[in-house]
């Protein structure tokens, strides 16, 4: 039987987390994009489009991420459609974070007084400009905490899309423990690297929260 | 033809009718106070003004710009008409000087320099163009609403509405901005004007509109309404017997 070293395993996993970190930068940032999106349907003045945004959010929010990336896997095969695990992987977890970012931003942009949209008004500002101007840079420092804690279920989430056999970390961790049998090193060691790179965030949200708390405005 | 036109206008919220047709044309260089109870649709009738909140019937003109619901029609209405808040309401992310420039630059298109050079020269007018760089929350109240009148003016609307503009303000500030305010009635200013200044209504005012229960109840030139109140309710509102 070979003999793995601690180092053989520990390099195979790092190799894996890149396409964890890969999949959670694009999740992330695709989410975003699609969140702002979701974020204007969310506020606008057309009821219908209010409701398609919070129907939206609903269904995503309210079903299992790994319901959504078997639906995102296989629903799309049975049209014939040959899905690669890595774009349903990607495309699932766009989605997924679409929802919750929106939904976050949506509470972001409500806490700002209604004297500022009024005011803005007044001063014959349209409905853009007084998001761009006056509500989003306001809306953003309150925003800033709870995304950065959010990239953290981000990543964790990334973990589930070793299911549809997407080689991520988790994934990875399988892999190598059929080759070593030492289920508890390997795994000991994913949960470690994950660690590493949620643990940063988390910390950063919480000093992120306290200093925006402090000082309302930047300067 | 008058500057500000407000024709059989009525507003409800489901089925409580808060405006219950509103008549009031307003020349320019007129000051109009508004006094009423609270709840009498004082300050819905000048919301409604500009577009704030939307009218279930009647219309309203400003300088031949129609209230309709829609964002080129409020965009033009607006311009000509600048509101003043209760709360201020200044942008607290910008600076005062960014604050009076902010809507220049973004809805007339004026470019920086120019806008502010208009900016330092309203606030001046206000009486503080050295807060120039300074936040909001650096003023004080009475500092801020006089920043929000800069800021309306910079714009150059044809009339002003301010809505109850003291009343979130200490006793000792209220001076200050009731002065500013002053000052621009006596430059030519159209203003109406939400107010519970008794005093100064009586001082500067050209007509006073007493509000009752979603109608002008009574108007005319302030000595006639508060020395001669002819309806009992504005005989109890003002607390003369």
């Amino acid at each position: 039987m070979i003999e793995f070293t601690i180092w053989d395993i520990l390099r195979n996993l790092l190799l894996a987390t890149r396409w964890t970190v890969v999949l959670s930068l694009v999740s992330f940032v695709g989410g975003g994009i699609v969140g702002l999106g979701l974020l204007f349907l969310r506020i606008s003045k057309r009821a219908w489009l209010r409701s398609l945004a919070k129907y939206y959010i609903e269904l995503f929010q309210g079903t299992p991420l790994l319901m959504q990336l078997f639906i995102a896997f296989f629903g799309l095969g049975l049209f014939g459609i040959d899905v690669p695990a890595w774009l349903a992987a990607g495309l699932a977890l766009i989605l997924w974070s679409a929802a919750f970012l929106g939904e976050i931003w949506r509470g972001c942009v409500e806490a700002i007084a209604k004297g500022q949209w009024e005011a803005s008004a007044s001063l014959g500002m349209g409905r853009l400009q007084q998001m761009r101007y006056v509500i989003l840079p306001q809306a953003m420092k309150i925003a800033v905490p709870p995304t950065v804690g959010f990239s953290v279920q981000v990543i964790k989430g990334t973990a589930l899309t070793s299911i549809i056999g997407f080689v991520e970390l988790s994934k990875a961790g399988t892999v190598v423990t059929n080759a070593t049998f030492q289920p508890f090193t390997v795994y000991g060691l994913v949960a470690l690297i994950y660690f590493a790179l949620c643990w940063p965030l988390s910390k950063s949200s919480q000093i992120l929260e306290r200093k925006l708390n402090v000082a309302h405005r930047n300067h | 033809m008058s500057l500000i036109e407000i024709t059989e206008v009525r507003k409800s919220y489901g089925a409580n009718e808060v405006l219950k047709g509103i008549n009031l044309d307003v020349e320019p260089g007129e000051v109009i106070a508004i006094i009423g109870k609270s709840g009498s649709g004082k300050s819905t009738l000048l919301r409604c003004i500009n577009g704030l909140e939307t009218i279930s019937n009647g219309s309203i003109s400003v300088a031949g710009a129609q209230l309709h619901d829609d964002e080129v029609h409020l965009k033009a209405l607006r311009l000509k008409v600048g509101m003043i808040f209760q709360q201020f309401n200044l942008f607290p992310h910008l600076t005062v000087g960014s604050n009076v420039m902010l809507s220049q630059t973004v809805v007339k298109k004026t470019a920086k320099p120019e806008a502010e050079t208009m900016a330092r020269r309203m606030l001046e007018r206000v009486g503080l163009e050295q807060k120039f760089d300074a936040y909001p929350d650096e003023l004080s109240g009475g500092q801020q609403q006089r920043v929000a009148i800069a800021r309306a003016l910079a714009m150059q609307p044809m009339a002003l509405l301010c809505d109850e503009i003291t009343s979130a303000l200490d006793p000792e500030l209220v001076a200050e901005v009731l002065a500013v305010v002053r000052e621009l009635a006596a430059e030519g200013m159209t203003l109406l004007m939400v107010t519970h200044e008794m005093k100064f209504a009586r001082d500067v005012c050209s007509r006073v509109v007493f509000m009752h229960q979603g109608r002008v109840h009574e108007i005319g030139r302030p000595e006639e309404v508060f020395a001669n109140p002819q309806t009992p309710e504005l005989r109890q509102f003002l607390g003369v017997h």
